[in-house]
């Protein structure tokens, strides 16, 4: 896709964050690439959030670079990480309640019309965010029973659906995934997955964080271990098994901290 | 109670799901301002026939009075959309009154109503700026604004009443009419539709309202959250400011007192409306309903011939009661 051939996606390093006295986040390097998902597993605490929401823009790191594309880039807010083709899934979905699928889709991409001066006014074009709205989630084959549906009146995995869909339809290049499929019954958990696939499919670089070993071993590519802050291990999901992987997240065994 | 409906759901397979699906889609929230509305009415005429209550001069004066209620309520809808509450509301009225009196003396009427939103908008900035920098909850911020800005309109010129004698001001904000129709109201139905556009056609709408029911999700989505809560303060402030210009124009005064008590009668109409006190759902229609329930209420109880004192108990009753009447059925969807 985009960028030069084994440049990753998106690269931390160093990544520091403490709140107060504690460490959050201790000197922790991280690449995705383009087309590939890496999961990134710890206990709870272990700082994943943290890190998702440094790279998305929500917290300022203490300390470390984020490369997207090779280039440091500086992500102050979440609107230059989204920006930067940095879209995210947070464990709240961030989802709007009271708003339709179709703002929420669009909230904050919102297409105007009436020209230069209705841009400025910020006068919505319905009509077209609508029928892009119907583009958007038969591509990624979501169903949604009505678009004019606030998001209050939808199901669990209908709101997830929509949260990645947003995520899937603007982050073109780099998509991270908060738990996207805690909570859900086994088919809607199932259902992302196939999302997550074809957006690995269509060449986008993915982070799932996850507590479900199942779903690292069926969909992801690459896994890194935080625990305590810190990274413990990063490996190819191919070459370990599921007790492995628990014994790197528990602390039980400290493993290859990759290249 | 719960093995009733239940039944009923077998007996009529899909009532439950339609029953619900009417409450998403439209929403009898929506409707109870208007269905009070009709009742009070027509409760009123009956009572009050041989009060006046039905005449025509009682009616436009209903509407007059209606008028400041309706714009304040239109500005308060957007910061209680917001998830923010103005409380200043009332004494930027007054300020705005004197401001108009004061500028429409020297300058003319046009300036006279601009000084008024300014003096609104400036003092909306202060609150939102000091709401979102210092994070002290909108609720103090504009308690304490009311206080100020109570102080210095008494200060402004001592207690007095300040003469409005420019005729076109009074004619434009205050008793003149296109036709038959009223100049407070066409400003009312201005000022309303205006409202509802920009709550629903313009990106900022949405915003505000993204901002009021989940204001970190706004924030992870990149939306500047503190400029749209600044704005949602400086928009009900300005409403305030302009509310103030129509009482000027109405009364042919401006004064330090003027609006001051209408705070809780806004609030009220604006919730009775249909918009949620605590963010992200507004109604801008149902705000001017509310308001005009609200006037109704006013001149009904002073027709029946209620002492001062009685009527503010009453009002008070009535106006907990169909709050929460309208905050209960907000919670159900």
């Amino acid at each position: 896709m985009t960028g030069a051939a084994g440049t990753p996606a998106l690269e931390v390093e160093g990544l520091c964050k403490s709140f107060r006295a504690v460490r959050a986040l201790d000197r922790v390097a991280l690449s995705l690439h383009y087309g590939r998902v890496t999961a990134l597993l710890g206990d709870n605490g272990a700082g994943k959030s943290t890190l998702v929401k440094c790279i998305s823009g929500v917290y300022a790191p203490d300390a470390g670079t984020v490369r997207v594309d090779g280039t440091v880039q500086a992500v102050a807010s979440p609107e230059a990480a989204r920006a930067l083709g940095i879209e995210t899934v947070h464990q709240t979905l961030a989802v709007i309640d009271p708003l339709d699928v179709v703002e929420n889709l669009f909230l904050n991409r919102e297409h105007t019309r009436g020209g230069r001066f209705g841009a400025w006014l910020g006068v919505l074009d319905k009509k077209r965010m609508r029928v892009e709205s119907g583009e958007i989630l038969s591509r990624l084959d979501i169903r949604i029973p009505s678009l004019r549906r606030s998001m209050s009146a939808l199901s669990g995995g209908q709101r997830q659906a929509v949260a990645i869909g947003r995520a899937a339809a603007w982050g073109q290049q780099i998509v991270l995934l908060d738990e996207p499929a805690a909570a859900l019954g086994v088919e809607q958990a199932a259902r992302v997955l196939d999302l997550i696939r074809s957006l690995r499919d269509a060449g986008v670089a993915v982070l799932l964080i996850t507590h479900n070993m199942d779903r690292v071993t069926d969909c992801c590519d690459r896994a890194v271990v935080l625990r305590q802050g810190r990274k413990t291990a990063e490996v190819d999901v191919g070459e370990v098994t599921k007790d492995d992987l628990v014994a790197y997240i528990t602390g039980a065994r400290t493993g290859d901290l990759g290249p | 109670m719960t093995d009733d409906s239940a039944a009923a759901g077998r007996v009529l397979p899909g009532a439950d799901q339609w029953l619900a699906r009417r409450r998403q889609d439209a929403g009898l929230r929506q409707y109870v301002v208007y269905m009070a509305a009709a009742l009070i009415f027509g409760l009123f005429a009956v009572i009050l026939r041989d009060d006046g209550f039905l005449t025509a001069s009682n009616l436009l004066n209903i509407g007059r009075q209606a008028a400041p209620i309706a714009v304040m309520a239109v500005g308060m809808a957007f910061a209680l959309a917001a998830a923010e509450i103005d409380l200043s509301v009332g004494s930027v009225a007054a300020l705005s009154s004197l401001a108009a009196a004061e500028a429409v003396g020297s300058y003319g009427f046009v300036a006279g109503a601009a000084v008024a939103l300014a003096v609104g908008a400036g003092i909306g900035l202060v609150n939102g700026v000091i709401a979102v920098k210092v994070r002290i909850p909108s609720f103090l911020v504009t308690l304490g604004m009311l206080g100020i800005v109570s102080g210095i309109a008494r200060n402004l010129n001592n207690l007095q009443s300040l003469p409005i004698r420019n005729d076109a001001f009074l004619a434009v904000f205050g008793a003149g009419s296109v036709g038959p129709v009223s100049s407070l109201l066409i400003w009312t139905v201005v000022v309303g539709v205006i409202g509802h556009l920009v709550l629903h056609q313009l990106r900022w709408g949405r915003h505000v309202l993204s901002v009021g029911a989940d204001r970190s999700a706004a924030a992870a989505l990149g939306i500047n959250t503190d400029r749209i809560r600044v704005t949602a303060l400086m928009t009900s402030a300005a409403a305030a400011s302009f509310a103030g210009v129509l009482l000027a124009g109405r009364l042919a005064i401006g004064r330090h007192d003027l609006g001051e008590n209408l705070l809780l009668t806004v609030i009220a109409a604006v919730v009775i409306g249909g918009t949620n006190l605590f963010g992200g759902r507004a109604s801008v229609a149902g705000a001017i309903a509310g308001s005009v329930v609200m006037a109704m209420l006013n001149n009904g109880l002073i027709l029946m011939g209620l002492r001062v004192a009685d009527q503010l108990i009453a009002r008070g009753v009535i106006i907990i009661l169909a709050v929460a009447l309208s905050m209960r059925e907000q919670k159900e969807t």
